[in-house]
């Protein structure tokens, strides 16, 4: 069966919804920058951040969307790299998504430096042994690369290298997402970090953030601009989500055994799993049951897997399990304390030996919202000026049972 | 350790015939017991002229015995204070601390020590391998400083540090005693101003010494006659957090 070339339209963006939206993001937008403005004016110490807690709420939003915008990019790959024709269509929206995703998490770690006004700085000096430095070549690249992609799939002359230029981007961004784990991964100093399973986990992650977001995405915009969402190609990519959300499932597990059999890492595992406090109950609550299992069952029952409102409470759910999971990665893992003496009580000035306090403070909220909400505000604007988007996603033309 | 034990190196040196770079390592070791510091030996001990670059013939460390660090001073944190212009308020989360006292106690046994944590001047320093700018950098003399100048707050390097040691500068900087940056991370220094100047110690080792309990020893790691070197071959001495190979510039006696 040949399948129907789709019509790629942008979108009309004239409604009052659309301009409401707009307006609604861009209050967020506004917030985080006076919130970084306020940040940075008054000195860090109007954060809930410390010297104890360096790394706060800004991060996992940043994190989040950082990894995110990799796993967006998921939907693209599948289709040009795994030529899964089915995919083809919703292609562009992923690359689309991935860029503004990245744009959204790389504005929020920027604003959040103690100095982001030596941004410049950060891109003429470099350290090579720095997974940092790394990673800020391979954020800028993933944009420019993805652009590439982009202007392949949507210039008719240049057709014959998108599947070069994805399978580029799909390269790419698996380095990405291994640089972003390893931020963590390479920290030997801090009983929850140093373990290369970060890196393959930030991976999964990515896969199972991204699309959650990639599915609400697009069921936002077709709702919106009623256009037709076909129930097959919806089924696909549930189903896909479900075995993404497995697979984060399978390296959370993975690393939560080796640490357990690990005696030096025992103290870390009670720690995250046992009396943590708000830690344990967003693994546990968020992470675990809101976030995996809940999401498991709602997209795998016979009863609900196949419910238009299930799917989109499963996406969400997935969402909020993964910003549980970055909560707990980024700041659990600084609340305990480093191990400087191995078997003994520690104390001093400077808090050794005790659990960090932090809460996340209301500017730091905000500048995370902020990014979230620029993420937004660059795919609705980016769908009203080109056509990333098929006018229709009915399962009859889109989607074909050939090939895929 | 007794006086006539830090002299002794002159003694062998005398014999040995005497380089100027261990003869200076031995006048700043003499210079912390015999006179009151920064008296005389001025620009002798361990001196580098200002347009000269550091050399690596050196490695500036400093060892601790905790044996004699007292559990209920710290006049090594205040003169610390004083000497390079930070502060603390007690129970603060934000403000910066670049050395602290950590008492450690074995839950076991119930011994407990006091001592001195800063730091620990890595030869292969985790903050320097994670800076993405290079902010942090290791003198080739041993000292690990950070560039304010291109440091840009991202606090990787405090992630990093297996020993706690750095502080993000959280407030507003007033009457600073030497430039430091709100925003960036700071961290000790090892006095990096005294010795290059030459005073051949640091403001914590002085103010130790002075108050008679002679814990902190600064000097020359990589000379063999220095009495840091003496000291360390004579009674050993112990890496905090040795197994992840960092070979500290700070050695610790009596843990």
């Amino acid at each position: 069966m040949r399948m129907k070339e789709p019509r790629y339209i942008a979108i009309e963006g004239q409604s009052v919804g659309y301009y409401g939206l707009l307006a609604l993001l861009g209050v967020f937008i506004l917030a985080g920058l006076a919130a970084a403005y306020y940040m940075e004016t008054q000195g860090h110490w109007v954060t809930g951040m410390s010297n104890q807690v360096v790394w706060g709420t800004p991060h996992v939003f940043a994190i989040f969307l950082i990894v995110a915008a990799s796993g967006a990019l998921n939907v693209a790959s599948i289709a040009s790299v795994f030529n899964k024709v089915a995919y083809k269509p919703l292609a562009r929206l992923s690359g689309l998504l991935a860029i503004a995703l990245l744009v959204g998490g790389l504005v929020i770690l920027v604003l959040d430096l103690g100095r982001p006004d030596r941004l410049i700085v950060a891109m003429t000096y470099y350290n090579f042994k720095s997974i940092f430095a790394w990673n800020i070549i391979l954020y800028i690249g993933f944009i420019g690369v993805v652009a590439v992609y982009l202007w392949m799939m949507m210039d008719r002359t240049m057709k014959p290298y998108t599947r070069p230029a994805g399978f580029a981007a799909f390269l790419w961004r698996l380095i990405l997402t291994t640089g972003t784990g390893s931020i963590f991964g390479f920290i030997v100093a801090r009983d929850a970090y140093d373990s290369a399973v970060m890196a393959p986990m930030f991976i999964a992650m990515s896969f199972s953030f991204g699309l959650a977001i990639y599915i609400l995405v697009a069921m936002a915009t077709y709702r919106w601009t009623h256009r037709p969402l076909g129930d097959l190609l919806l089924q696909r990519l549930k189903n896909l989500l479900g075995v993404f959300v497995a697979g984060v499932f399978y390296f959370v597990l993975v690393y939560h055994l080796t640490n357990l059999y690990f005696t030096e890492r025992h103290a870390v595992e009670r720690f995250l799993l046992v009396d943590g406090g708000v830690y344990t109950a967003l693994f546990w609550g968020g992470q675990i049951l809101l976030g995996t299992l809940l999401p498991l069952a709602l997209l795998y029952h016979p009863k609900t897997g196949g419910s238009r409102p299930m799917i989109v409470l499963s996406a969400v759910l997935v969402i909020l399990g993964g910003l549980a999971q970055v909560y707990v990665i980024v700041i659990g893992g600084q609340a305990f304390p480093l191990t400087i003496f191995p078997d003994a009580q520690v104390s001093s000035s400077f808090f050794d030996g005790v659990i960090a306090a932090y809460a996340p403070s209301v500017p730091e909220i905000f500048l995370g919202l902020g990014g979230l909400a620029m993420s937004l505000v660059i795919v609705a604007l980016a769908l009203k000026i080109l056509a990333f988007i098929p006018d229709s996603l009915a399962d009859g033309e889109a989607v074909t049972t050939a090939q895929s | 350790m007794s006086d006539e034990k830090r002299t002794q190196p002159h003694s062998e040196e005398a014999a040995a015939g005497v380089s100027r770079r261990q003869f200076l390592g031995m006048a700043a070791g003499a210079a912390g017991i015999s006179v009151a510091p920064g008296v005389f030996l001025y620009g002798v001990a361990g001196a580098k002229p200002a347009d000269q670059p550091v050399t690596d013939a050196v490695r500036w460390g400093l060892l601790v015995d905790t044996n004699q660090c007292q559990e209920d001073c710290d006049a090594c944190v205040t003169a610390c204070e004083e000497e390079n212009g930070w502060s603390f308020e007690e129970g603060s989360t934000t403000d910066p601390q670049w050395i602290r006292k950590l008492n450690v106690k074995d839950p076991g046994t119930g011994f407990t020590v006091s001592m001195p944590m800063m730091c620990q001047h890595c030869e292969h320093p985790p903050c320097v391998d994670v800076c993405p700018t290079g902010a942090s950098f290791r003198r080739v003399d041993g000292i690990v400083l950070v560039d304010k100048h291109i440091c840009i707050g991202c606090r990787y390097c405090m992630m990093a540090c297996p020993y706690k040691a750095r502080s993000l500068v959280h407030r507003d900087l007033h009457d600073q005693k030497y430039p430091r940056g709100k925003g960036t991370v700071e961290s000790c220094t090892m006095c990096v101003r005294k010795v290059d100047r030459g005073d051949g110690t640091t403001a914590c080792a002085e103010a130790c010494d002075r108050d008679g309990h002679k814990a902190i020893l600064f000097g020359d790691l990589k000379d063999p006659d220095s009495e840091i070197s003496q000291r360390l071959r004579r009674y050993g001495g112990t890496q905090i957090r040795a197994d992840l190979r960092l070979n500290t510039g700070v050695r610790y006696q009596g843990i």
